[in-house]
């Protein structure tokens, strides 16, 4: 897409000021920058690092699995499915999107000209980091084998791995955590531009809101679960102690008190990103936006509601069982209002399939099928069934993966030009996104085989007539493997060679795209008024109109 | 140097007073979250107080009770001598009021760590220490040590929080007061440290019935 504008319309001259990836270049400016964009950036870094420590975890797991009688000791096996859990839930997932695309992002599309607490932000990187050190020498060490969920008495007596260590790691990383929500709160209530209302805020900002909402009073009950777990491990007595008349249950009450919102804590800032993604290669306004944003909400909020539906099978009343099966299913409402959203967003609209759209479009796809199959989950005998087993596994990678890392990806092609300054291969783009989504299903459609036959999860082996479908499964593996090392080599490419990107190569409506590519230090040159609502676009022809009120054309 | 360093706010910020206003609302939000933090412990200390009620009250009698109230009595003060130091600061030009309650702050910051500390020698002496003394005393069972845990846990954690909230007072202190930086025109920053003060005086509100006084008639 090339971009012209009418006459009446300035085009963004390249202003004197330089970007802020040209401002300073020494190494301190980086370390000790308070600038949200470069603090994204630093973070970009961070988790893309654990991103492939914990995907080279997942192919330990899937290389063991290709074969029934597996190729690594079967405590290794163990560790190496624990320490994937924990790198990638705590150290890419939950931070993925808000740490980076939130950070970089929130600030331009609101309209400021830097989160609220700068040194706040900064400081969060440096704890995340810490919380990786500490992590990576759980892991250099032996690694911690009670899985990512620490279930006592295993992580307390029984395991002999570095599980203090590990419990240590996941305590601090919430403080980043906490530090990173706290800012964007504060920053969405304060320091939103003239004119920039609730109901104007593009949805990316209102997903970000309400994870941080999420984030903010969830993370403290781990902190503190984890905190006395660690407590435990380290005198060897403690409150989940049985033999001191403790409750291990209690672990794992408070443990998805935090973690099942932490789901969402997941899946919520994907859902902000292709809700803006969408209406931009639709060329059309988002279907519902009130809709979508209390929906969001809702999530948030029921998200509290839901634990226990880990716990079926662990020992809860069935009546206990009854009503957060209910309380599940209610979950379920405001997430396919988002999906049917979505869907009718696409409706008469202009689409072009642009590598941000293929990944939106997965995203919707994959979000759905891991959604479906949630409800069959809450279902209680089903549940009584399957638990335990790789339709579990199946059904969370589906929202984890499927759909979240695809809205990481796409936030990535999406906002490349704005970020850098430069356009990324579109080819290489869209064969990427499509690899992602064969690769994915290859990957894990044969897991919900092997759920419903009953291969059970956490096991380094398996009987032999299962092996077709986990070779599937192990090939479906490498191909995702390589459609996510791809964009590394031609991203990294298009810095240095691609075209320059001008301030708006999608022609998009948000604030974000009024400033040039890459933005100055501080964002823009004088506040930005608002009025009107995001996502102005008309199918009908080339024009749309910016956030501030501006007309332009394609 | 400009003298009025004050009065300028960070370029996020459009006056001083939306920057005082964002501090207010930031450690509201952490307060929510600290709030849930203390809150999961002692939801989890009711839980087995109601689980073994008699064991956990024939525990709690050894908790030296007078160090309790006496701390009660100190944080309680302390966070009013707070507030009028925040009142000073919105009152007067000159420092020297403020600076005056908030010394009167810190010696109750402090005293209450002291009293806390020769409250810690009593329990050693009284050998309620888990793992490193424990003797189980008459009546209390083995869930008598899960008590014990909860409260050097718990006193444990809001001691940290005491020791940082004076960390706070004496760097407003020794550097924005000093610099002459909080007066009526902005003081912000000493009323977020009032607030998270206050707070910490708040959580041994909850905890000092819970040790000290449930059950113990």
């Amino acid at each position: 897409m090339s971009t012209t504008t009418f006459d009446d319309t300035p085009r963004i001259e390249p202003t004197a000021r330089p970007s802020y990836l040209t401002e300073e270049n020494t190494v301190a400016s980086w370390l000790f920058t308070r600038d949200h964009k470069r603090i994204a950036l630093l973070f970009f870094a961070s988790i893309t690092f654990f991103f492939f420590v914990g995907g080279g975890a997942a192919a330990l797991i899937r290389m063991n699995l290709a074969t029934p009688e597996g190729l690594l000791q079967p405590s290794l096996y163990n560790r190496m499915f624990t320490m994937h859990g924990i790198i990638m839930v705590w150290f890419f997932l939950i931070p993925s999107i808000p740490t980076t695309f939130g950070n970089f992002f929130v600030p331009l599309m609101i309209g400021a000209r830097d989160l609220a607490f700068p040194r706040v932000n900064l400081l969060s990187w440096y704890v995340f980091n810490l919380s990786g050190l500490v992590v990576l020498y759980a892991l250099i060490m032996g690694a911690a084998d009670t899985g990512w969920t620490f279930y006592t008495p295993l992580s307390t007596v029984y395991a002999n791995g570095y599980v203090f260590a590990a419990a240590m790691a996941v305590f601090i990383n919430g403080f980043s955590s906490i530090m990173t929500a706290l800012n964007f709160i504060v920053t969405i209530h304060r320091l939103r531009a003239p004119g920039m209302t609730w109901m104007r805020l593009p949805l990316f900002v209102w997903a970000i809101y309400a994870v941080s909402v999420v984030m903010l009073t969830a993370t403290p009950v781990l902190a503190m679960d984890t905190f006395l777990l660690a407590v435990e491990r380290f005198i060897g007595i403690g409150l989940f102690d049985p033999r001191h008349g403790g409750d291990p249950l209690l672990w794992q009450h408070m443990f998805w008190f935090y973690s099942h919102p932490a789901v969402y804590i997941m899946i919520l800032p994907a859902m902000g990103v292709v809700s803006e993604i969408i209406p931009c290669y639709a060329r059309r306004p988002i279907f519902g936006y009130a809709g979508m944003t209390i929906a969001l909400m809702a999530i948030a909020i029921l998200s509290f509601f839901v634990w226990a539906h880990h716990m079926f099978v662990a020992g809860i009343s069935i009546y206990a069982g009854v009503a957060f099966s209910l309380l599940t299913f209610f979950v379920a409402v405001p997430s396919a209002i988002k999906v049917f959203n979505w869907t009718v967003s696409l409706h008469k609209g202009r689409i072009t399939f642009d590598a941000p759209m293929l990944y939106a479009l997965g995203f919707v796809l994959l979000f759905t099928l891991g959604g479906v199959t949630g409800l069959m989950l809450a279902t209680l005998a089903v549940d009584v069934s399957v638990h335990g087993t790789y339709f579990v596994i199946a059904h969370f990678h589906y929202i984890m993966v499927g759909a979240t890392v695809s809205a990481f990806f796409g936030a990535l092609h999406y906002w490349w030009p704005k970020m850098t300054g430069r356009l990324y291969p579109e080819m290489w783009a869209r064969f990427a996104a499509i690899l992602t989504y064969v690769g994915f299903n290859l990957t894990f459609f044969p897991q919900f085989v092997l759920g419903y036959l009953g291969m059970p999860r956490r096991s380094y082996t398996y009987p032999a007539e299962w092996q077709i479908w986990n070779v599937l499964s192990s090939a479906g593996a490498s191909i995702l493997a390589v459609a996510y090392l791809l964009p590394l080599l031609y991203l990294g490419w298009s810095i240095f060679r691609e075209r320059k990107a001008d301030a708006n190569p999608w022609a998009a409506t948000g604030l974000e795209w009024t400033t040039p590519s890459p933005p100055p230090t501080h964002n823009f040159e004088r506040t930005p008024r608002v009025s009107r609502g995001p996502y102005n676009y008309d199918p009908e022809n080339d024009r749309f109109i910016t956030q501030e009120g501006t007309p332009h054309a394609r | 140097m400009p003298v009025d360093v004050r009065r300028v706010p960070e370029v996020q910020y459009a006056t001083l007073e939306q920057q005082g206003d964002t501090a207010q609302l930031g450690i509201w939000a952490f307060l929510v979250n600290e709030t849930i933090f203390f809150g999961a412990l002692i939801f989890t200390y009711y839980l087995y107080r109601m689980t073994y009620p008699r064991e956990f009250a024939a525990a709690a009698k050894d908790a030296v009770l007078w160090c309790g109230s006496l701390n009660f009595f100190i944080l309680l003060t302390s966070s009013l001598t707070i507030v009028l130091a925040i009142n000073a600061a919105a009152q007067d030009e000159r420092p020297n009021r403020m600076v005056r309650w908030l010394l009167v702050t810190l010696i109750l910051g402090v005293a209450f760590l002291g009293v806390k500390g020769y409250e810690y020698y009593l329990d050693f002496q009284d050998k309620v220490v888990p793992i490193v003394d424990f003797e189980v005393k008459p009546g209390e069972g083995s869930a008598g040590e899960l008590f014990w845990i909860f409260y050097w846990v718990a006193t444990g954690l809001h001691a940290i929080h005491l020791t940082v909230g004076i960390g706070l007072v004496l760097y407003m202190l020794l550097w924005p007061i000093r610099r002459g930086e909080i007066g009526p025109a902005y003081y912000a920053p000493l009323e977020v440290v009032g607030i998270y003060w206050s707070f910490v005086d708040t959580v041994w509100i909850f905890l000092f019935p819970a040790i000290y006084l449930v059950g113990r008639s």
